[in-house]
């Protein structure tokens, strides 16, 4: 995926280490609730739903659908050139559990809400950017 | 129930100088919106005992934060019994609110609030040192967005325009009439930044910057500052003009502090905000006069046409395609001033000096013909915002 040379790479902290770094292993980890079974994205140390102290990551499936996207124009960083596609993935797991993240290997123009991706992970220094794909039909 | 039983009231206004790349420091703007809104008062700078600010001395992009309350107080002597400042709050006009509950609590009687920018002559002055220093880690707020390349909130906020679009069948071009809107509100402004004329073709064509937004759907960077005067009601008898109450505030925020989890994408903060207002008020969304509603991107305007009730929640495409509900001298005027789109950044604070200057008749051309007596003024965007309703009488 060489797309995401140039991009600005996260901080990663306790809380975010799992998330950050389960592409290595093929897996996305999404923080969860242990009492409720509520998930939880981004990653903080209570359940707002519950409000129980007891989350820790799980894997989840990799698939959702396209909440929202924007195609980007701007050269915000002058190593990682526009277009791109932003987009907010709904998770299958739950409903408005959501990532901001960028779509890749897509065609920009196909590209519309409701639509099926799976996570593709980018491995950059120490971290795998978990990014997403259209899910072919 | 009443907003802080309508015991605080704003009694002066003033703006310093306002424009592009001005070369005058944050400090020195804000001095000077403070020293006219003392005067516009008809008050002097020994009767001022609070100072409140948005955001305080925060860790922030250059230019965002120009003055802190220390600065104030320092530069002027004042000697004050309340301060505060903060972005932790409901919307850049969250702490004046919160002046409001210090002067009707008695902790303060007349508290310089103000919102000092200069982000225009920043970003001049920054940009080459930032397109070569090595970029650092996102970290914190950004942790989660920057690495795919959001990274602004052109692009946060795109996303829930689409969305809305999406949901709604909003169209760019209804979106554009607001837009043109302002601008022709703007020529009227003679401390506007951008006054030329704007047609819908300028408005389509212009350069994309995260689709649906275009050059012209985002603010513009300014220098500028703005005060306002939050005074206790009874100490206002004698003074240089009529105050104008604080009727209501909405300052509720029910949701994560996240640009991307809203349960319903289709709203923002700006609708807590508003729902909680309406509670502190016996008027009605119906009753307004007019409305200054936050643009630091286009689409944030319809979020509070919707919230703030002057649209039903879907159909503010309708309501954006009969000028007459929107335009200077319709139903409900929106942005007199040209709003941030085109009279520049001023960052919420521009909002609130419109409305109250429109209130007192001292608009200049751009006055609002018809009589005005009651303004809404909503402020933010995403997952922060606050409002007022501010009503005047004689
Ligand atoms: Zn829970």
């Amino acid at each position: 995926m060489a797309q995401a040379e140039g991009r600005m790479l996260p901080e990663v902290t306790p809380d975010s280490r799992a998330f950050w770094t389960g592409g290595f292993d093929g897996e996305l980890r999404i923080n969860r609730c242990q009492a409720c079974r509520q998930w939880i994205h981004p990653p903080v140390g209570a359940c707002w739903k519950c409000r129980s102290r007891d989350v820790a990551p799980e894997v989840a499936s990799g698939r959702g659908t396209i909440a929202a996207y924007t195609i980007n124009q701007h050269p915000w960083f002058p190593a990682f050139p526009p277009p791109y596609v932003v987009a907010l993935v709904e998770l299958e797991e739950q409903p408005g559990l959501r990532l901001t993240t960028c779509l890749v290997d897509v065609d920009i123009d196909a590209v519309e809400v409701g639509m099926a991706v799976e996570v593709v992970f980018d491995v950059q220094d120490d971290v795998a950017l978990p990014l997403f794909r259209a899910v072919a039909a | 129930m009443t907003f802080v039983e309508n015991r605080a009231v704003i009694s002066g206004v003033g703006q310093s100088q306002i424009g592009r790349r001005i070369g005058r420091t944050g400090i020195d703007l804000a001095l000077e919106a403070a020293e006219r809104a003392v005067a516009h008062a008809g008050l002097s700078f020994d009767d001022i005992d609070g100072v409140a600010s948005y955001p305080g001395p925060v860790a922030a992009e250059a230019g965002f934060v120009g003055a802190a309350t220390h600065d104030v107080r320092d530069a002027f002597g004042l000697r004050t019994t309340w301060h505060v400042s903060g972005v932790e709050t409901s919307g850049q006009i969250g702490t004046l609110l919160d002046a409001a509950a210090a002067v009707a609590s008695g902790r303060a009687t007349h508290v310089l609030c103000f919102r000092s920018v200069w982000e225009a002559t920043a970003q001049a002055a920054g940009r080459a040192a930032a397109l070569t220093s090595k970029m650092s880690r996102a970290s914190g707020h950004s942790e989660f967005r920057m690495p795919f390349g959001a990274a602004s909130p052109a692009n946060w906020i795109a996303m829930y325009a689409q969305r809305y679009m999406h949901e709604f069948g909003l169209t760019r071009e209804q979106i554009g009439k607001l837009v043109i809107n302002s601008r022709t509100n703007a020529a009227l402004n003679p401390n506007a930044i951008y006054r030329d004329p704007m047609t819908m073709e300028d408005y389509l064509n212009a350069r994309m910057v995260s689709w649906p937004f275009g050059l012209f759907d985002c603010d513009i960077p300014a220098d500028g500052a703005t005060a306002v005067i939050v005074s206790r009601r009874e100490a206002t008898s004698g003074l240089a003009r009529p105050p104008i109450t604080i009727e209501g505030a909405g300052a509720a925020l029910y949701e994560r502090h996240t640009w991307d989890q809203r349960t319903d994408l289709t709203t923002m903060a700006s609708h807590d905000v508003a729902a909680s207002m309406w509670k502190t008020t016996r008027f009605t969304a119906a009753d307004v006069d007019f409305a200054t509603l936050y643009d630091g991107f286009s689409y944030l305007t319809t979020q509070w046409i919707e919230a703030l009730g002057f649209a039903e929640h879907g159909k503010v495409g309708q309501f954006l395609d009969d000028e007459d509900n929107y335009r200077l001298d319709g139903r409900l005027p929106i942005n007199p001033h040209g709003g941030q789109l085109s009279a520049g950044r001023l960052h919420g604070y521009g909002f609130l000096h419109e409305a109250c200057v429109q209130l007192w008749r001292e608009a200049g051309e751009r006055q609002i013909a018809k009589d005005v007596e009651l303004a809404a003024v909503g402020v933010g965007g995403g997952p922060e915002a606050g409002c007022m309703l501010l009503h005047l009488t004689d």
